[in-house]
């Protein structure tokens, strides 16, 4: 039986998932539609930067740590340098202090660990002030 | 009678260590849009399982010349499916086949693989019997009931 959720306050929020793992983009996809967040997902960093090149544009990104071609940091740090603004939030597996500052530096917004639940995302959405209100 | 099997059948798998929290996280993403949203997901982190387990087999096969950058990042992302999907001994065996890596343990790596193979495929067998008594309830008019661990 699905959970009553709250609301999102704010309407038509867009968000990109970013993860190589397909499972995990699988998860997050469904996770982001059960709170009425419409969402892309790609596959690693490149594919991130490139569809910010491209014109898209998102409220949130979802970002996994490690990747081929170009793993999370780098892709908030190419981000970030292209005058992209909107929330980043990492994801990842890797806990160890050093690695989550690194993570952090890089250019996010905050930062959770993985597996992804429903109150793990409401807690990110609430972090960055994408607003949640109760029904 | 089916409803009574499926509660024990599955809290008997949490009890068992096969489960945890994370696959009733899973559970409370389905719903009638996407009423086979967990058996896909956990399918496809049996095919993850098959494609990394098949690749760390094939590095550790080089006696000798073993890649074990190749194997640490193959279970690394093993790992972190099967926590995902709340997979339990999965994870758990995973935790102990980095560690065999990490420490460059050949006969610890294959000691370790051959239990994570045999440990997805009991899982797998056992999520398969778990979808088919859902389904027996949905087949008989029933709704599946939700099962407190």
């Amino acid at each position: 039986m699905a959970e009553k959720l709250p609301k999102l306050a704010k309407a038509n929020l867009t968000a990109l998932v970013v993860d190589d793992n397909s499972v995990n983009q699988s998860i997050h996809h469904k996770l982001l539609d059960r709170l009425g967040i419409q969402n892309d997902i790609v596959c690693n960093g490149k594919e991130a930067v490139d569809a910010h090149s491209s014109g898209r544009n998102y409220d949130l990104i979802l970002m996994d740590m490690d990747m081929p071609i170009m793993n999370g940091i780098q892709a908030t740090k190419r981000l970030r340098e292209m005058g992209i603004s909107c929330k980043i939030a990492g994801v990842t597996t890797r806990a160890d202090e050093e690695e989550k500052k690194e993570f952090m530096d890089a250019g996010l917004n905050d930062f959770q660990e993985k597996p992804l639940t429903i109150s793990k995302l409401i807690s990110i959405l609430q972090n960055l002030e994408l607003y949640i209100v109760k029904t | 009678m089916e409803k009574r099997q499926f509660r024990d059948y599955t809290i008997s798998l949490y009890h068992q260590g096969f489960l945890d929290d994370q696959f009733t996280e899973l559970k409370k993403l389905q719903d009638e849009c996407s009423p086979d949203f967990v058996a896909e997901v956990v399918s496809l982190f049996f095919e993850d399982c098959e494609k990394l387990i098949s690749n760390m087999a094939r590095a550790l096969d080089q006696t000798g010349n073993v890649d074990y950058k190749l194997v640490g990042s193959s279970v690394h992302q093993l790992k972190g499916s099967s926590s995902s999907v709340g997979a339990k001994r999965v994870k758990g065996l995973c935790v102990t086949l980095k560690e065999c890596c990490d420490s460059q343990n050949y006969e610890g790596c294959v000691r370790c693989l051959q239990q994570v193979d045999i440990e997805y495929k009991s899982l797998k067998g056992k999520l398969q019997d778990l979808f088919n008594l859902e389904q027996q309830i949905v087949q008989a008019g029933g709704r599946i009931p939700q099962v407190d661990i």
